[in-house]
């Protein structure tokens, strides 16, 4: 057709087009205007600058041919801001144009003139937007209730002062639920960059005007609704199930992403609903079908659903724990739907279906997508770590996967069979020997250190260990880092299990790693290895040949509280990332951390409980740099992330009153205190709340407790860390509250603990995956493991912590509630209770005193197990109950108890026993402060 | 929102670019093309950030659609649209192409205006925007019917405009169902699912109340005996509705009940996957014959009614990468090695139900000294059947107009039943 020569592509219009184009425009024949206007919006289109048509195309506006104005109006969208003076011949005409009959006319004015950018003009258009807002014709309301935010956006001050925000709000009540969804739109777009502004002010009659207007809608503006209603917090479960009940219908919509939004607002509020409620398993189980059909979208919504059910899974994994079948890849599925599946399958993995699974994954592992075929022998190696049941034919298949030779086929099995090995030592170490066939084949860094790694470790079983790893030492400058350092620690660990044929092999890498090499962390390890060989090869025995930490079950698990925050980001861009909104949004738009509610049930006090029970011993700054936490900071500590995005240069204005306002409205444990209900008269809740709401944040109320400043800015050159201990599900967290109070932005973080009594350790490195720039907060949840290098302290719940960050490293050292440590499986059997009674000797065992408790003994024994101390029987003898109790700690130390209580007396007796009586008198401080609160 | 959109030909080269946010540059439009478009490698995602911009993409043919933001959009509404998009443009001028594209450029700005504003999807049934984005110039309208228009484009029933006058009230409906398998080789379902769809056709005036009802478990066990005449129910696992179906009388009280849109639309979808029947069994057995040859025999067994037919039957047998001559012999249909597609296809036109047919190839390989090994990819069937292999029932369709005077027992509705292969593949 004629059109088609519209579009060859030309760099620029030359000048002799543009003087024919303007003839054309001014010509007096309607239909050649038209035409030519066509060709200027093609030649936009394609890049072209015909911004010198300016005038002759908007003389060309006052026209009644509906086609040609909108031709022009699209045109000067585009260039009216490089052209600001021109741009004003263009106000007269929309101005008249809002005035017009025919509707369609007058939403089409107010729906060009907001996206004229021009500060000139915008004062001009207010008044034709004020009438449009209230225009008789919804479809104009529709059109105007964008436009508001549209003129949001270039000028903000003049949208509030105009007064827009309210009619903005009324129109949230219109009689067209068209006009309310985008009202909602509207409003929720500009609350986004005003945190605290409180615009959306959404409340029981609000929400239920939104919930109306739900069923009436369009798709989208169902959308628009759900994606707002997720932002409100229910005020109790009640009304948190009615709307879990009026937005359940919505997940039979064939829109997937009213689907997905609907699921938000279930995952959001399903938080707030006691577990034991039927309701709460009936929603439950109508979830998973509706996720199971988004499956069956076309690839793209099916990649977007799968980002989000890995997140649902993590969260929530009785959902879809027995869907895994519908995971099942296809042959013909895109890769990015292949992969996505795969993940979801190894979370899915448990002993029930591993057979299947495994079948799969073998399939899998002969398909030919290279990242896809890793992938599938990797998970086949999770599986192992998984389940244990399932480990032999685990290994069985890789060891098949390993004899088709496939390159990197092997290098993957090879990967993970090291793990395997961790996790089950003395298991399937006869497999070595087919592993050492393909060593020539590694010629990927991870692959080829997992082999060092193996051999080193196993370096009395393989005969030619030493000319195994000594044919790696000829490149040893080629090699990358990782394989330097893993065939440094294997020709020592030989070393040590076989000197006299490898002393020279030994002294040769020292002196690579040390002399030649120009990598300080090498050079370290070298010289570390070095001086503990030449000084005390007992203590290097110990050292290099320590027993190693268990490896962890499950892998790639998004940290807890990035979880919950994207959670509430389900079915956007941040759930398919897995970031959070502020890793990938300029300014100040998505700065506000969204967290799911807390369960509103809860008795109001567990909020508190721990308040009373923090240690209240000043935390001391350790001022030495000089000692052992200094060395072992340069120890391969994992490099920041630096995955995400550069950090934002501009808009991040998080004041300190900005966060704590933000901050207070999300907090559920803050509603509790200032409950009525709550606070009983008495109790020393308030005093505490006030003194730390206004230090700092704190956040949930599963057994949040008080903050401690544990390192003050003055002394950490601005940076400020507060924090707290707790338990969660058998994890013990540490909160920290890192605060920027200087002027420079932080990054680099990183953590280390000094040995400590009981082994404590940071199970992962410290989350911040942001930079901190000034005034700004962040709260990370570190997760411990129990399983690190243990020295006695004093106290003994003492714990020297050092923090790096790109300016220095800081020390300083807090004290833990010893009560962390109580293990779940605390719980002794009668018999074997008695039996060890009798069994310690009464040496080890101490008395104390509680005094002024008023709880009856029921009460107090249920309130330890809180705190996982297990009653174990209850006697009375004349009036006094005798309760008998027991305690793990995470080392396996058990300490038993027995607590009289007496009634009417409010003085409890407790005896201890225990093989270590050291730890006694902080279980007493546990016992205190528990049954106090 | 969504910040901008643009389409793309095969060579990256822009036909439509719409930009709505002002944080979306013009650098934009090229950063894409030279992201993902020219990409060496296969895009991995669909979803794709460049420079803290995020990208969206769908291709149709060898058109890319593409949605940019530099917010934290919602991701599952953005694709729902570029589809919808699609469809939109589809129900214009027919198939996506280059030339149709460039020789709408001016209707495809004029909807991107109506159906996006300030990244916001508006009402886009293809109904509605018809009565008022039209190319045949401009009419004058008269003020009733801009207010209807406007009315019906913001209105509870977008879908569907006042005024609608048949002659005849008929109506079609559809139960079209895709069955998808994956089986062992020993014969073991893997998986096996139905989904399908009920599309309606309907031509009837006013604004019909319109009452669906199906074999579906849940409604059958609950009246009771009330159903009962021999009819089987069937459990359906999940269903999605159109938007014109009331969901929240759906959600209480399980019934099906809407006003339809004028002509064509899919009234729902849904899933099923119990006591799914299905139409073929494929047996395989593939043997290595030293390095150089493979003998593959496939049996393919009917399994519903003798006196059914089903139709389109093709049965697709990989073949290695090596292969250098094949030998076919097939009772039935015709088979053929298909060198570019690796593959040996065997189709046949008609068969009835409880047979069986068999075909044996013997393939000739050439020597390679290639260490990966054939990844042997699944025997795959496609096929045509008269019935549903979810068991699914179409009960009523009643049909209520209460302004106008025609019944539900004027009405003339027409039902069909057709199953068709989705992804029906069996491993060797």
């Amino acid at each position: 057709k004629v059109l088609l020569k519209y579009f060859t592509p030309l760099p620029t219009c030359t000048v002799g087009e543009i003087f024919e184009l303007k003839a054309e425009l001014n010509s007096d024949k309607k239909e050649k205007k038209k035409e030519a206007v066509k060709k200027v919006i093609a030649s936009m289109t394609v890049g072209k600058d015909v911004s010198a048509l300016f005038p002759d195309v908007v003389n060309c506006m006052q026209t009644d041919n509906l086609e040609l104005k909108k031709l022009v109006y699209l045109y000067l969208m585009n260039y009216a801001k490089s052209q600001p003076d021109m741009a004003i011949m263009a106000v007269n005409t929309f101005v008249k144009d809002c005035e017009d009959a025919n509707p369609l006319i007058r939403a089409l004015a107010v729906r060009t003139m907001g996206c004229i950018r021009v500060d000139k003009i915008t004062e001009y258009l207010c008044e034709p937007l004020r009438k449009c807002l209230k225009d008789e014709d919804p479809y104009v309301r529709k059109t105007a209730a964008v436009c508001v935010a549209k003129l949001h956006d270039i000028n903000a001050q003049l949208v509030e002062d105009q007064g827009f925000l309210d009619t903005l709000k009324d129109l949230i009540s219109d009689s067209n639920p068209m006009v309310v969804a985008n009202a909602v739109a509207a409003l929720s777009e500009i609350a986004e960059s005003h945190p605290n502004s409180n615009l959306l002010d959404l409340n029981p009659q609000s929400i239920n005007k939104l919930l109306t207007a739900l069923n009436e809608c369009t798709e989208w503006g169902q959308i628009f609704i759900l994606d707002c209603l997720a932002n409100y917090t229910p005020r109790d479960d009640r009304e948190s199930q009615s709307i879990c009940e009026r937005v359940t219908p919505r997940l039979s919509h064939a829109n997937s992403a009213v689907v997905l939004s609907a699921v938000k607002v279930l995952m959001k509020f399903m938080e707030m609903l006691p577990k034991d409620l039927d309701y709460y398993s009936t929603l439950l189980k109508k979830l998973a079908p509706p996720l199971v059909t988004l499956l069956s979208a076309e690839p793209e919504l099916q990649y977007v659903a799968l980002r989000n059910i890995n997140l649902i899974v993590q969260k929530r994994p009785e959902i879809l724990k027995h869907e895994m079948k519908v995971f099942f890849v296809k042959y013909n599925d895109p890769i990015y739907v292949k992969l996505e599946k795969l993940d979801i399958m190894i979370r899915l993995a448990s002993q029930a279906n591993i057979a299947q699974v495994l079948a799969e994954l073998k399939e899998y592992a002969t398909e030919v997508d290279v990242d896809f075929v890793r992938k599938a022998v990797r998970a086949i190696g999770r599986c192992a770590i998984k389940v244990e049941q399932s480990a032999e034919r685990c290994v069985s298949t890789l060891l098949d996967l390993i004899q088709t030779k496939v390159n990197y086929v092997v290098q993957e099995a090879i990967v993970v069979i090291k793990d395997i090995f961790r996790k089950y030592p003395n298991k399937y170490e006869s497999v070595i020997a087919t592993l050492c066939e393909n060593l020539d084949s590694l010629d990927e860094p991870e692959a080829r250190a997992a082999m060092i790694w193996i051999v080193g470790e196993y370096a009395e079983r393989i005969d030619n260990a030493d000319e195994l790893l000594e044919s790696f030492l000829e490149g040893f400058h080629d090699e990358s880092t990782q394989v330097q350092l893993q065939l440094l620690t294997a020709i020592v660990k030989l070393f040590l299990k076989k000197p006299t044929e490898t002393q020279e092999l030994v002294q040769q890498v020292l002196s690579l790693a040390t002399q030649d090499s120009d990598n300080p962390d090498l050079r370290d390890r070298g010289y570390i290895y070095w001086r503990l060989l030449s000084t005390d090869p007992v203590a290097a025995k110990e050292v290099v040949l320590a027993e190693k930490p268990l490896i962890s079950e499950e892998t790639d698990l998004i940290e807890p509280t990035l979880l919950e925050e994207l959670i509430c980001h389900i079915g956007t861009l941040a759930s398919v990332y897995h970031k959070p909104p502020s890793a990938f949004v300029e300014g100040s738009r998505g700065v506000m951390h969204k967290r799911l509610p807390a369960q509103s049930t809860e008795s109001p006090d567990v909020g508190t409980a721990a308040g009373g029970s923090a240690p209240e011993a000043a935390p001391s700054i350790i001022p030495s740099q000089g000692d052992l936490l200094g060395d072992l900071l340069n120890l391969d500590m994992a490099p920041p992330t630096t995955s995400g995005p550069p950090p934002p240069t501009t808009g991040m204005q998080m004041g300190g009153m900005d966060l704590l306002g933000g901050g207070l409205d999300s907090l559920v444990g803050i509603s509790h205190s200032v409950d009525p209900y709550a606070a009983t008269p008495g109790q020393l809740v308030n005093p505490f709340w006030v003194k730390w709401s206004l230090q700092t944040v704190i956040r949930r109320s599963d057994g949040v407790l008080c903050l401690q400043v544990w390192l003050p800015a003055m002394k950490a050159k601005g940076l400020e860390i507060s924090g707290t201990f707790a338990r969660r599900a058998g994890v013990i967290q540490m909160e920290l509250i890192l605060t920027n109070k200087a002027m420079s932005v932080m990054t680099d973080f990183a953590i280390q603990f000094n040995r400590n009594s009981f082994g404590l350790a940071p199970a992962g490195p410290l989350q911040v995956l942001t930079p901190l720039g000034p005034n700004q907060t962040i709260e990370v949840s570190l997760p411990l493991s129990t399983v690190g290098p243990v020295m006695k302290m004093d106290p003994l719940n003492n714990l020297q912590v050092a923090v790096k960050n790109n300016i220095d490293v800081f020390y300083f050292s807090c004290q833990y509630p010893i009560s962390m440590l109580f293990v779940e499986d605390g719980k002794m059997e009668r018999q074997v209770f008695l039996a060890t009674w009798k069994d310690i000797p009464n040496d080890n065992e101490s008395q104390f005193q509680i005094k002024d408790c008023h709880l009856n003994s029921d009460a107090a024994s249920s309130k330890l197990q809180g705190s996982n101390i297990f009653t174990i029987a209850k006697r009375t003898v004349e009036g006094q109950d005798m309760l008998y109790m027991s305690i793990k700690l995470s080392n396996g130390i058990w300490v038993l108890a027995e607590l009289r209580v007496q009634a009417g007396n409010s003085n409890y007796t407790i005896s201890l026993k225990c093989r270590a009586p050291e730890v006694s008198q902080c279980v007493f401080q546990c016992y205190e402060a528990v049954l106090k609160n | 929102m969504i910040g901008g959109l643009f389409i793309y030909n095969h060579k990256g080269e822009v036909l439509i670019s719409r930009v709505y946010r002002d944080d979306i540059g013009r650098n934009a439009v090229d950063a894409f093309r030279v992201n993902v478009i020219h990409a060496r490698q296969q895009v991995r995602s669909p979803v794709t950030n460049i420079a803290r911009t995020s990208f969206f993409h769908v291709k149709r043919s060898n058109i890319w659609l593409a949605a940019v933001t530099k917010q934290n959009v919602n991701a599952a509404m953005v694709f729902e649209f570029l589809y919808k998009m699609c469809d939109v443009m589809t129900a214009y001028f027919g198939k996506i192409s280059e030339e149709n594209i460039k020789n709408n450029f001016v209707l495809i700005y004029e909807l991107l205006d109506e159906i996006l504003d300030f990244g916001y999807p508006q009402n886009s049934e293809t109904g509605a925007l018809k009565t008022f984005i039209t190319q045949t110039g401009i009419k004058s309208q008269s003020k009733e019917e801009q207010s209807q228009i406007t009315s019906q484009v913001t209105g509870q029933i977008g879908w569907r405009r006042e005024g609608i006058k048949y002659r005849r009230n008929e109506l079609f409906l559809d139960v079209l169902e895709s069955v998808n398998l994956l089986m062992s080789p020993q014969g073991q379902v893997l998986s096996a699912h139905v989904s399908g769809r009920v599309v309606m056709k309907s031509y009837l005036s006013g604004m019909p109340e319109c009452k669906f009802g199906m074999n579906d478990k849940i409604v059958i066990d609950k009246q009771g005996k009330g159903g009962g005449n021999g009819c089987q129910s069937i459990a359906i696992d999940d269903c999605t509705f159109h938007q014109c179906v009331r969901l929240s009388k759906f959600d209480a009280e399980r019934s099906i009940s809407f006003i339809p849109p004028d002509g064509e639309c899919e009234l729902m979808r849904y899933r099923t996957t119990k006591d799914i029947i299905l139409p073929f069994r494929v047996i395989p057995l593939v043997r290595e014959v030293g390095r150089t040859k493979l003998e593959v025999k496939v049996v393919i067994k009917s399994n519903f009614k003798p006196s059914l037919l089903a139709q389109k039957i093709e049965v697709r047998i990989p073949t290695p990468l090596n292969t250098s001559g094949v030998q076919v012999i097939c009772m039935k249909g015709k088979a053929k090695y298909k060198a570019s597609e690796n593959a040996i296809v065997w189709k046949i036109k008609r068969m009835a139900g409880m047979k069986e047919s068999q075909i044996s190839a013997e393939i000739e390989l050439l020597p390679t000294n290639d260490k990966k090994k054939w990844a042997r990819p699944p025997i795959s069937m496609n096929f045509e059947v008269p019935f549903a292999p979810s068991g699914l029932k179409v009960r009523y369709l009643k049909v209520f107009e209460p302004k106008l005077n025609y019944s539900d027992h004027d009405v003339i509705k027409w039902v069909r039943y057709i199953g068709r292969s989705g992804i029906y593949e069996t491993r060797c």
